[in-house]
């Protein structure tokens, strides 16, 4: 095994230095073992000033039937290595401040600094979400002023700030849709649901106590107007559309597909998910969606984090208004409120009001454009069919209609060569790009999702689609090194299956005593 | 515009490559009705600068200047500076779910740490990589607890966090799982008593809260016994995680429901926060929420990548054990580092500070006449104090004093109208403490 990593790492060398690697060089990172294997009895890394109060013994306080020890395992490290450790660990991440972060219907743009800045403002960050109105009226603008700006924005009539991420979002907007439908008399059964939905969008309907009936896609990747028309029966509740779909394109029925909907009762969802090709250009509640939530942390900037946070604002149109869960942000001659008193609201779908620090950053994002926000999608929609262009006769497109804000092409000239999605996603690490999103939407066998946004130059965009013509030649002149990529990471591709045939899914003393499997040869060559 | 990577020049340059006569043509597909011919009616742009003006102006317009004495869930604490510098770095602030684990090894080994503090903290075996918040945490370890013993009944103690509480019935009303709550004791603890053993044959899970609601420690041990007796399953719920550096952990509960805010998330007026749900190995994979996990690559490097990710909505659809995608990593990673700064030692003595500033409070409540402390369990940092006159009375009289006084309990029971629940933590001074003494005492002698 050790032989074989030592020739894998001397072709590393080999491919990171080739010229065709542009973007990417590489440089020393750091190894770093876990937290707990630092940590040494009686270190500490925070101190605290001395107790202004009598003291009190804790076990004598509480008594032998709550009173605990200490914390077994706990680590004991001072501040200096807790800066190194963290620094060190974020060293091997890539992210959008690097560089490139195609994934598509992620929408990895920019996100500024100066929302991190002012989320951080006291008297904002310091608010207790209990506090009265009279002493929120700042937190209460800020909501109300957001609300403004996202209804102006969708067209629609009103809001929920409450869901905090897109899946939650989506949950609340069909507890709506049933509690309209119960409201005149039939809640309905089904939620019909394309095959290029996100999988949040089943996941959802199940929790809103509904069935999923999926609708297959048409040869061109968009819902089949005539077959739909035999879809929405009397059980029909709605149909959860996301628009432009997961191809990236827009879904050229849309207003008629509402109409059917309408016209047998039921009622139109849209996954905002994809909003960065429509804000500023048009807006669903002017071509007949009934209720939609946007993903903050896509189109409005706020950062993933590694995975979160974000917020999932609910729109919807009058009908709906009377059922939107508690609290409800409100104004009235220059008072803001936050109004409890909703007799018909679906409840509460979160303790407090919402995730305010994401939500003020959504806002100062929208602040910063302004109406100049239709800029940047223009932007979004530039870079993807730029990158169309430029790629389009190297990779497969499956469907071939106008590409809004992302594209999606196939693997299927890659797999004449035994070259898969994963493979070239893996390559393209290597040259220093994070890789697009794989294997999905599940209608594209083998998928490449590309979704640029708007946050990438030409330059960036020239790179990106070299490193994908570079890689498509190497597919067909060289596949074995495409199919061990990434050749230049801290680690190579990672057993999978070993990670959930045996979970380890936290750190123990003994079992990590045992073995020194973390001990990374100095021959690694880490990017990034 | 400054967010924007391209000149004019570059535009048409690329718009000619595309193909494409103008900007417009791009955007053909969506029917010419349906395409916006004004601008929209939205505030801005705006530099820089003034946007830091306007956050500027709304925080002038907060509780600056005030001293508050709420809890409920959300608690004031010492934050360092190293946390938040180190959560700054665009690497992690910027990047994406680890979803390839190559290139995201430190987002990957951050969560494993997290997941392992979260476990040794609560003494369960094994704790997610987050979820949205306490509230939805305690939700899904019900519809968790409902998969793992295919009952659909849970018995939810009413000294949980209410709001909690109305979470789960807006989850729980459409899945057709019937929530039956119960009620507590003088001394502030649930009464055991009432809940019949044919109610706990029938349920799914109990559900409880320690510190409760109230602030009083629940004992875990006989509520454990009694409902693993009838085949249910304990859910035990914690809102201020900080008490586990004294109190002891949940270890009889078979599914724990935490909100991870105390240790160093700003409060931030609800949120973001960072659920998590830490249980017993056997029962992980009926877990909502990501899960990191320890491997090799083929050369046996050690490395760590998202695992067991069949119970996720991506890969199951509609059969997922959660709808859950986005969590809440960032903050995940702000407790992580907040309590490595801690470690062993700091954790305990900051609790144990908590503990003596209730105390300290407790006393400076008690000796004024007229106001009682109306439970008797021994409690944490926050704890109900009972007025001769109604909170609402008091609390404008406090505000008036810039003080934030105790969270009126009739907001959520209707019965406890002279009632306010109290916090006090490590960063609520002693002379804070005696001010708020002295003006509850003036309040309620005039």
């Amino acid at each position: 095994m050790s032989n074989e990593g030592t020739l894998k790492d001397k072709s590393a060398r080999a491919e990171t230095e080739a010229p065709g690697i542009k973007k990417a060089g590489r440089h020393v990172s750091q190894n770093e073992g876990l937290i707990f294997e630092k940590s040494v009895t009686g270190k500490r890394g925070i101190e605290f000033p001395p107790l202004d109060v009598p003291a009190l013994d804790p076990a004598t306080a509480l008594g032998a039937e709550f009173a605990r020890g200490g914390v077994e395992g706990f680590p004991e490290v001072s501040e200096i290595e807790v800066i190194r450790h963290f620094t060190r660990l974020s060293t091997w991440n890539y992210a959008i401040d690097l560089g490139m972060y195609p994934l598509g219907s992620c929408t990895m743009k920019y996100n500024p600094r100066v929302n991190e800045f002012v989320a951080r403002l006291e008297g904002l960050a310091t608010e207790h979400p209990l506090q009265p109105d009279k002493v929120s009226q700042g937190c209460l603008r800020i909501l109300h002023d957001l609300q403004k700006c996202l209804l102006e924005i969708t067209g629609m009539d009103a809001a929920s700030l409450e869901p905090v991420a897109g899946a939650q979002g989506e949950l609340t907007g069909l507890l709506l849709i049933r509690a309209y439908l119960e409201s005149k008399g039939n809640a309905r059964r089904k939620i019909l649901i394309p095959d290029s939905a996100h999988g949040t969008n089943p996941a959802s309907v199940i929790i809103a106590g509904y069935e999923v009936e999926n609708i297959k896609s048409n040869a061109r990747g968009q819902i089949d107007i005539e077959n739909f028309r035999q879809f929405v029966t009397e059980d029909v509740a709605a149909l959860m559309i996301t628009n432009p779909s997961t191809i990236g394109v827009y879904e050229e029925n849309i207003a008629e597909i509402a109409e059917i909907l309408h016209s047998r009762g039921a009622l139109l969802y849209m996954d905002g998910a994809n909003m960065n090709a429509l804000a500023g250009i048009t807006r669903p509640g002017d071509f007949g969606v009934d209720v939609m939530h946007l993903n903050l942390h896509k189109t409005f900037s706020t950062p993933h984090g590694g995975g979160g946070p974000g917020a999932g604002p609910v729109m919807v149109k009058k009908i709906l208004e009377p059922f939107l869960p508690v609290p409800v942000v409100t104004e009235k001659n220059g008072e803001f409120a936050l109004d409890f008193n909703r007799p018909k609201s679906i409840g509460r779908v979160r303790a407090y009001c919402g995730n305010f620090g994401v939500l003020l950053r959504a806002l100062a994002y929208t602040l910063a454009y302004g109406p100049g926000i239709r800029q940047a999608t223009e932007d979004a929609v530039l870079n993807a069919n730029y990158i169309r262009k430029h790629l389009e006769d190297v990779y497969d497109l499956p469907y071939n209609l106008p590409s809004m804000h992302e594209v999606v092409f196939s693997d299927a000239r890659q797999k004449r060569h035994g070259v898969n999605t994963m493979d070239i996603a893996k390559r393209l690490i290597d040259y220093g790009f994070h890789p697009y999103t794989t294997a999905f939407p599940l209608i594209v066998s083998g998928a490449l999702m590309i979704e640029p946004t708007e946050s990438e130059s030409k330059e960036e965009c020239d790179l990106f689609i070299e490193a994908m013509r570079s890689i498509a030649a190497e597919a067909e002149t060289n596949p074995e090194l495409v199919k061990t990529a990434p050749h230049a990471t801290r680690v190579g591709r990672l057993d999978e299956v070993a990670a959930a045939r045996k979970p380890i899914l936290r750190w123990k003393p003994r079992q990590h005593l045992d073995s020194t499997p973390h001990k990374v040869t100095a021959t690694a060559v880490p990017t990034a | 515009m400054r967010y924007l990577p391209k000149s004019q020049s570059e535009r048409q340059e690329m718009l000619d490559a595309v193909g494409a006569k103008s900007i417009e043509a791009l955007f053909e597909t969506i029917p010419a009705k349906y395409r916006l011919r004004e601008a929209l009616k939205l505030p801005g742009p705006l530099s820089e600068m003034e946007i830091i003006d306007y956050f500027k102006a709304r925080a002038e317009e907060t509780s600056r200047g005030y001293t508050s004495f709420l809890g409920a869930g959300v608690y004031q604490h010492v934050r360092s500076v190293v946390t938040d510098a180190l959560v700054q770095r665009g690497e992690f602030l910027t990047s994406y779910t680890p979803y390839q684990a190559e290139i995201s090894q430190g987002t990957l080994q951050a969560i494993f740490e997290f997941q392992t503090l979260m476990a040794q903290l609560t003494g369960q075996e094994v704790a997610n990589a987050s979820m949205y918040d306490g509230s939805t945490a305690l939700t899904e370890s019900v519809l968790m607890a409902e998969r793992l013993t295919q009952r659909h009944r849970v018995l939810v103690a009413r000294t949980v966090h209410p709001e909690y509480r109305q979470v789960l019935a807006t989850y729980a009303k459409h899945l057709g799982i019937e929530v039956e709550e119960f009620g507590f004791t003088a001394s502030g603890q649930i009464d055991l008593a009432s809940i019949r053993a044919d109610a706990l044959a029938e349920s799914a899970a109990v559900v409880v809260q320690s510190p409760n609601f109230f602030g009083v420690l629940e004992a875990l041990g006989p509520v454990a016994e009694a409902a693993h007796a009838q085949g249910a399953l304990l859910i035990n719920c914690i809102t201020e995680p900080l008490s586990l550096g004294v109190v002891r952990p949940p270890e009889a509960a078979d599914i724990v429901a935490l909100e991870a805010q105390s240790f160093g998330v700003p409060s931030s007026y609800g949120g973001p926060y960072v659920g998590v749900i830490a249980t017993r190995d056997k029962f992980v994979r009926q877990m909502p929420g990501r899960l990191a996990g320890e491997t090799t690559d083929a050369a046996g490097r050690r490395g760590f990548c998202l695992t067991l990710a069949t119970r996720e909505q991506h890969i199951r659809r509609e059969k997922a054990t959660s709808n859950i995608c986005t969590n809440e990593a960032l903050y995940a990673l702000v407790v992580t580092i907040h309590l490595c700064l801690l470690g062993k030692e700091g954790l305990r003595e900051l609790a144990a500070q908590n503990l003596a500033k209730a105390r300290f409070a407790q006393e400076a409540m008690k000796a004024i006449p007229g106001v009682t402390l109306p439970f008797s369990g021994k409690i944490f940092n926050e704890f109900v104090v009972e007025f001769p006159r109604p909170m609402k009375h008091i609390n404008e009289r406090l505000l008036a004093e810039k003080i934030i006084g105790p969270l009126a309990l009739d907001r959520y029971y209707p019965e406890q109208n002279n009632r306010g629940l109290l916090c006090v933590t490590e960063v609520t001074p002693r002379a804070e403490i005696e001010r708020l003494a002295a003006a509850i005492r003036k309040i309620v002698a005039a």
